[in-house]
């Protein structure tokens, strides 16, 4: 039997220090949807969205209440529509992504992930349709998540591909630069994408998944940190277990919600993914963690230590706690939805340069950062390609979701509101790296890719 | 047989008369048995936790969470349900 002492704990996590589950996601294969008619196109996957997600967000709802756990977010991936529409005879995918996003209304999913092209080795006609239809599509629509995979550990990463990034990153700020550049808010660049990972802006439901599944992402940084309050001053070993301990915890809830999520839905439950995924509010904080441990603010130095050490411990946690843990799994270090990173970022202690050193050990990449809005192109592609590398030579997923915000210089603010926060535009080297991108071609994959 | 389902309602807030049977009426309109109840005061802070049998709850957890919202804000106090399925998923392996 249950004791009162762990209800009270599990009741604390959940009112005190912001234990949610942040998304149950469902991912949905639109490979059956083919069609040469653009129109029929979209008219067959609006009705399978609408057909499939359409009981969702009542039962994200219904589990919340029977659990008293919010279910934060409800959302929906899809085939990345490079690879779905690759057979429609049409010049732009535009009117695509505005069916999703009337899908994603209709449903009442908040976002919709999967406007997505995975050129890692080269492109399709399909894909650079795709690509080119990236910041009008961001500028019509409002819940559509738009990612590009630019290289693998496998296979190298395709530098024409992170050229043209650079470049759609910057005409996709251009093209919201009334409404605070958030177009680029919902565009990531990957290197080493997961097929599964529950989290906007980089969820798609990749070609090897099953027509339709349900990924559930949890989170709970707050519990982490108050639980480090526990063992202030203890030694690593003591630091490392708590971690790992608290992990299990919040995974085993997230487990259990998409368990019953999935079959209530009739859907095959996927994976779970805990990450510790910021948001603004106080004791939701990733940056906190680093302050518990021990740090004045993250990015001193200790900081690229300090989220190893979290990241792992995490890992660990979870996969003790369900069999099936995917996705990302890890420390998400979103600068605009931490507001100890906005603070930290503000005051100097955290650069762009430490970032890029933290994101070889966090789960993802750089993440939710405001530039100034005259960074050349190729500058931003520079820092996609550094991204690209450390996620190709480590096995890891990396990222980028840049925000340069235009009309704006360094020192600066942006404030995009919600879950995805405010961020100051922060310093970005000068030094040019045009020559280096414009050599095109690809950087082959790396010695240890060779496992066959 | 059929299993029993179970859930435990959390009452947390300033001490007044009649928390206790306000609750229980809710309770017992909504076809809620209680199989347990532990209840401490410490400092006029009232703490209380129920386990409850709900298999034949006549309502969803919808509408009776709604209702002990409800009463909560009446008195001021917080009220929860939850089927126990969360604590034994977070507390045992």
């Amino acid at each position: 039997m249950i004791n009162r002492n762990e209800i009270l704990e599990t009741n604390r996590m959940i009112d005190d220090m912001n234990l949610d589950v942040r998304t149950i996601t469902m991912g949905i294969s639109l490979l059956d949807c083919a069609d040469a008619d653009v129109d029929k196109f979209n008219e067959k996957i609006y009705n399978k969205i609408t057909t499939y997600a359409k009981d969702l967000v009542k039962v994200g709802d219904e589990l919340a209440k029977k659990y008293g756990v919010p279910v934060v977010n409800k959302r929906i991936s899809i085939t990345p529509i490079a690879i779905a529409a690759a057979g429609c005879k049409t010049d732009s995918y535009v009117s695509i992504a505005q069916t999703l996003d009337r899908a994603a209304k209709e449903v009442g999913v908040n976002f919709i992930g999967g406007f997505s092209a995975l050129v890692h080795k080269g492109y399709t006609q399909s894909d650079r349709k795709l690509i080119a239809s990236i910041p009008e599509a961001m500028a019509v629509t409002d819940r559509v998540c738009s990612s590009v995979n630019i290289g693998t550990s496998r296979n190298g990463i395709n530098m024409d591909a992170v050229k043209e990034m650079g470049e759609v990153i910057l005409k996709t700020a251009e093209m919201t630069k009334d409404a605070e550049c958030i177009g680029c808010a919902k565009l990531v660049v990957f290197c080493n994408a997961v097929e599964d990972n529950p989290f906007m802006a980089g969820a798609f439901h990749g070609v090897g998944e099953a027509d339709c599944a349900i990924n559930v992402g949890v989170s709970g940084p707050g519990v982490v940190k108050k639980a480090l309050e526990e063992v202030r001053g203890a030694d690593f070993e003591t630091l490392c277990e708590m971690v790992k301990r608290t992990a299990f915890k919040i995974t085993r809830v997230g487990q259990m919600i998409a368990r019953e999520a999935s079959e209530i839905l009739n859907v095959p439950f996927g994976i779970i993914d805990l990450s510790l995924a910021p948001t603004p509010a106080v004791g939701d904080s990733i940056a906190e963690i680093f302050q518990e441990m021990g740090l004045a603010e993250p990015g001193a130095p200790g900081t690229t230590a300090a989220l190893a050490l979290l990241n792992d411990n995490v890992k660990k946690g979870g996969v003790m706690a369900s069999s099936y843990v995917g996705g990302l799994s890890g420390a998400f270090i979103p600068v605009s939805e931490d507001h100890g990173m906005i603070e930290a970022a503000e005051k100097g202690a955290l650069t762009l340069e430490k970032l890029e050193a933290m994101t070889c050990v966090c789960s993802v990449g750089l993440d939710m950062i405001a530039i100034p809005g005259d960074t050349p192109a190729s500058t931003i592609s520079g820092i996609i390609a550094d991204e690209a590398a450390i996620g190709m030579v480590n096995n890891k997923t990396t990222a980028v979701r840049l925000i340069p915000v235009i009309g704006r210089k360094e020192g600066g603010h942006v404030e995009f509101g919600g879950l995805l926060g405010h961020a100051p535009i922060m310093h970005v080297n000068r030094y040019s790296c045009e020559d280096f991108i414009a050599r095109g071609g690809r950087i082959p994959a790396p010695i240890h890719s060779f496992k066959n | 047989m059929q299993e029993m389902e179970k859930a435990v309602i959390t009452v947390l807030g300033q001490d007044c008369v009649g928390i206790t049977a306000k609750v229980c009426t809710v309770l017992a309109e909504s076809n809620i048995n209680i199989l347990d109840i532990s209840q401490t005061i410490v400092g006029g802070y009232f703490n209380m936790v129920m386990v409850v049998d709900i298999t034949s709850m006549n309502f969803g957890y919808d509408v009776i969470s709604e209702k002990l919202d409800a009463l909560g804000n009446d008195m001021g106090l917080k009220i929860k349900i939850q089927h126990t399925k969360i604590f034994d998923a977070m507390h045992r392996i």
